[in-house]
């Protein structure tokens, strides 16, 4: 099994095959590889899935496929072939009439995609009159009749519609109707609902699901999420450094993968038994190889746990690892039995003995405009923290996370309510607030880009912060307190005299981290501060905000739209809905039946590679629109488990399930709890695990 | 105080964020370098850039090159053409046109940049404050900037130097002020954009004054546009003091400034074009000069 066997020999028929292809992006007159003999194929019908950390080509994969490749890059070896067409070689001509009739594209961000001075039913109807010859008033009926076949309510108002009138997984829709127009060969989606909020992103998938029983296209599908991959695609191939390092099954390749990087790539994501407190994640250490650097040997080599003298040396050819699969590594053999790096935490976070309340915010709610244009972005919020404790606050997009943040922060101020912190009343607005209050209370931001000022040096901003937080101090101290700072966030020496922009995502998250923490705070809130990040990268920082929480028992607030982070790293968790807390109760219980209806959905919707699910619950519509909340039970509009009448008029009242766990519905718990239990335990549903059917 | 975490694998992880090797050398002032690199390679720029350089040698040392006075009455020949001995001819009272448009970038680029000067930074300090405070006197400043904005900017200058006398300080206060507004709305703009990011929220948790993150923070981050207001500015005060010199309102006689002598050729336009002719091409270049610097600059920094 360990003699090389060159790629070549794999069946190369297909709809796709690209073969050794690489790519070189020309910058300065320099040429910088970002493909290397890159092959793989993709059957008549067959959803074949990219995966990758960004920076790794695997949208160059895609540009090259659509022949759309910026101008400054260069096809220096390798050929892609659209089953007998070589489209390295194609004229213009040949590519236009290939682009709409035998292949498309869906890409990630379907606002500025579409035309946004254009009705949809124009966009659509364009293609089937450009491409498909049919006359304006034929091209709007197959353009209505395709919004129905994505499944767009109302079609005939919908032509009508401009993009900026859809929601987002509306406007995904409609990409989805232009590129299937024309009954393409083949689909390429780059990151089609990376941006979506988790419960129209998994809308989005069984859409796709759906479409590939009735459309025959091959699906070429791109993405950095490996659980999103591992359900929609039979086979993957994993991307590193521009080198398709891995393929194989998706069953497989996560489960039992073959090369060290695919097992780093699972390995960091908190799975669903992984907790803070029993277990470390096992980030991979170092980072990309920058772009054009040459390197000799193995591309993983620098980063591996198992390299050896001959990695660093020879350039691994594929080897066959398994049937259907490839391995460019020389010891995949040996990849299973590759140990878990990163120990268990040496001591638990202190939990139990509580010291009361440190934090309490009671009926906190938050108004912008006034009269009929009234928004209320937070409604009668209630929530408690003690010294030490994670709460994690999960919602989607325009739940009021956020707000509540900023208004306990004090940068925005709250409409009404009280914020109690450490037994003083605070002030609304941070300004207002005594400075060791101020001190206490910090926050980290999601952007990394913007989160640091980009004209000032780690150094001088750790150094300001440390002379506003830690209180007096000459400035030798202050000198002391930011080499502690940076060691504490493993920031080197020579970091801390570089600007924000010669800084990865990662260490500008390490220098907000420090920044937060230059006063011994007892409260951070942390506003989904690794959502912008790889999640190797995401592994270090929740490492370093587990470590953090355990030596100085600060307590987070911990924002996120990714369950799985939350579930790793907080104590409690509460839900929220259109400005209100919808559950709050300890973490445990909020995953697990009786819970509300909406969490429900939301732990449905969430992809992962480490086990087969069962039937999504499936919310109808989208948020409805905060200005106007609907009446009685906000949620009522897209409940599963609507009752009738009495959730459209009657506000919900709190139910008490076990201590401490509450939600808000007219389902009580002794209901809720049996009929949730089933749905999740009863067989797999029609929508999971879509496989592949062509079509007549 | 935080002991330091024992690193996954020490060294590795921690080099991981750098860029790369390359980008390293630059390090702090690698942006700027980067600017300047840019600028180099823009042709638009760097013409500009000769042009005006040009000119502000010229001002400096004209005294070294000019071969009369540009202010005696040289030769008894009035309103020559250009010959050997009077290189660009002589004016009405037989002084030489030559010396004098060499003599006359030393006003005009006296008054245009003290003018900038004051316009720009009356626009930075009014354009901090307003859109980082927002609110009613944001509002109110805004629409005084409207009204002001609504005059042609020659006929405020004209009303105000017919109030307060004719100088060149004058017509360096009132372009300055004039200009004030109008720097002050683009500050505010870039200042709107800077005050909601992340950085800005962090600076005010940590308790930093306002006046700190105003000027420490916020400043050094809206360098570029404030920049490109700085050379459009220019050539609008070249432009308008000369207009205000033409029109008899700012340098007086027998200044060789070059809005005035234009505004004296002007009557033997039709028998001796020189005297207006010269002056104007030398401060046609001049504008262009300013203006290519700006498009330069624009250009580079939207980058």
């Amino acid at each position: 099994m360990s003699t090389p066997q060159p790629l070549a020999s794999l069946p190369q028929s297909g709809a796709l095959a690209i073969e050794h292809l690489t790519i070189s992006y020309l910058r300065r007159d320099r040429a910088l590889p970002v493909l290397t003999d890159v092959s793989f194929h993709i059957e008549p019908g067959e959803a074949y899935g990219l995966v990758g950390e960004s920076g790794c080509g695997k949208t160059t994969v895609a540009m090259a496929v659509m022949c759309y490749l910026p101008a400054n890059a260069r096809i220096e070896a390798g050929r892609i072939r659209l089953q007998e067409v070589d489209l390295t070689t194609a004229g213009e001509a040949q590519l236009r009439s290939l682009r709409g009739n035998r292949m498309a594209m869906v890409y990630q961000d379907a606002g500025s995609a579409l035309n946004p001075s254009l009705t949809i039913g124009r966009q659509i109807a364009e293609v089937y009159r450009f491409h498909g010859g049919l006359d304006a008033a034929a091209a709007t009926d197959a353009a209505a009749a395709m919004l129905e076949t994505v499944q767009i309510a109302d079609p005939a108002r919908m032509l009508r519609r401009y993009p900026h009138e859809l929601s987002g997984g509306q406007q995904q829709r409609v990409m989805f109707a232009m590129a299937l127009a024309t009954n393409p060969d083949l689909l390429v989606l780059d990151e089609p609902t990376t941006g979506l909020d988790t419960t129209v992103e998994a809308e989005v998938l069984d859409l796709v699901a759906r479409l590939r029983s009735k459309f025959s296209a091959s699906i070429l599908f791109i993405s950095h999420n490996l659980g999103i991959v591992a359900r929609m695609c039979e086979r993957v191939g994993v991307l590193y450094a521009g080198r398709l390092i891995e393929e194989g099954p998706s069953r497989e390749i996560f489960s039992d993968p073959r090369h060290p990087y695919t097992l780093g790539l699972t390995r960091c994501v908190p799975n669903r038994i992984m907790r803070k407190d029993a277990n470390r994640l096992d980030p991979i250490p170092g980072s990309l190889p920058p772009l054009g650097l040459a390197v000799q040997g193995c591309v993983y080599a620098p980063r591996c746990p198992i390299a050896r003298a001959r990695c660093r040396e020879e350039d691994p050819p594929a080897f066959i690892s398994g049937p259907r699969r490839v391995s460019r590594c020389f010891y995949h053999d040996e990849v299973p039995s590759i140990p878990q790096s990163a120990e268990a935490l040496p001591s638990s976070p202190a939990n139990g003995a509580s010291e009361g309340d440190l934090l309490r915010v009671e009926r906190l709610s938050k108004r912008y405009g006034a009269g009929a244009n009234q928004v209320v972005a937070l409604d009668d919020v209630s929530i408690e923290l003690e010294a030490g404790e994670v709460l994690g606050l999960v919602g989607e997009s325009g739940s009021g996370k956020s707000t509540l943040a900023k208004c306990v922060v004090g940068l925005l101020d709250a409409s009404g309510g009280e914020i109690d912190f450490a037994g003083r009343k605070l002030a609304r607005l941070a300004d207002w607030r005594e400075p060791q209050l101020r001190r206490k209370l910090q926050m980290v931001f999601q952007n990394p880009d913007t989160t640091l000022n980009p004209s000032h040096t780690a150094r001088r901003i750790l150094t300001r912060a440390a002379r506003l937080l830690s209180a007096g101090g000459s400035a030798v101290d202050r000198e002391r307190r930011v080499t502690s700072l940076a060691a504490a966030v493993q920031l080197r020496p020579h970091h801390l005299d570089l600007k924000p922009s010669f800084l990865s995502g990662g260490l500008k998250q390490r220098v907000a981290i420090a920044r937060a923490f230059a006063g011994s705070p007892a409260l951070v809130l942390c506003d989904e501060p690794t959502s912008a990040l790889d999640v190797s990268v995401q592994a270090t920082i929740l490492n370093l905000l587990v470590d953090l929480q355990t030596k100085q028992r600060v307590a987070y607030l911990f924002i996120s739209h990714d369950l799985g982070v939350v579930r790793y790293l907080a104590d409690r968790i509460a839900v929220m809905y259109l400005g209100q807390i919808i559950e709050i109760g300890p973490a445990q219980e909020v995953f697990s039946p009786p819970h509300h209806p909406y969490t429900e959905a939301l732990l449905s919707a969430m992809p992962a590679i480490d086990e087969s699910q069962g039937p999504r619950i499936k919310l109808s519509g989208t948020m409805p629109n905060p200005a106007n909340p609907p009446s009685g039970c906000r949620f009522h509009t897209r409940c599963p488990r609507f009752l009738g009448d009495i959730c459209r008029e009657r506000n919900p009242p709190w139910q008490e399930d076990r201590e401490g766990h509450r939600y808000r519905c007219h389902i009580a718990p002794a209901d809720l709890g049996p009929a949730q239990r089933e749905a999740t335990s009863s067989p797999a549903g029609d929508n999971n695990r879509p496989r592949a059917e062509t079509s007549p | 105080m935080p002991a330091p975490l024992p690193a996954e694998r020490p060294g590795e992880i921690l080099d991981a964020g750098l860029k790369s090797a390359s980008e390293l050398s630059g390090l702090a002032s690698g942006r700027a370098r980067e600017v300047l690199r840019a600028l180099w390679r823009s042709k638009t720029f760097v013409i500009g850039a000769a042009i005006v350089l040009f000119w502000v040698l010229d001002a400096i040392f004209w005294p070294l090159f000019v071969p009369y006075d540009p202010e005696g009455l040289v030769s008894p020949a009035t309103l020559q053409p250009p010959s050997a001995e009077h290189l660009f001819g002589t004016d009405d009272l037989g002084r030489d046109i030559f010396s004098r448009t060499l003599a006359g970038a030393r006003p005009t680029l006296t008054v245009a940049p003290l003018a900038t000067a004051i316009g720009v930074a009356g626009g930075i300090l009014v354009g901090l404050f307003t859109g980082f405070y927002r609110g009613l006197a944001d509002d109110i400043a805004m629409r005084v900037v409207d009204a002001l904005l609504a005059f042609p900017l020659i006929i405020i200058a004209v009303l105000v130097i017919s109030i307060l006398g004719p100088s060149i300080t004058n017509v360096i206060l009132v372009i300055g002020i004039v200009f004030t507004p109008i720097v002050a709305r683009t500050v505010r703009s870039a200042v709107l954009v800077e005050r909601q990011r992340e950085y800005v929220a962090a600076a005010r948790l940590l308790g930093n004054s306002d006046l700190y993150i105003m000027f420490v923070e916020i400043l050094p981050n809206i360098t570029g546009p404030i920049a490109v207001e700085i050379t459009i500015r220019l050539g609008y005060a070249i432009f308008t003091s000369a207009t205000l010199s033409f029109l008899a309102l700012g340098i007086q006689q027998p200044s060789p400034d070059w809005g005035l002598t234009i505004s004296i050729g002007r009557v033997f336009l039709q028998t001796a074009p020189s005297e207006v002719l010269f002056p104007a091409a030398a401060l046609a270049t001049l504008i262009v000069g300013v203006n290519l610097i700006a498009d330069g600059l624009r250009q580079v920094l939207e980058e």
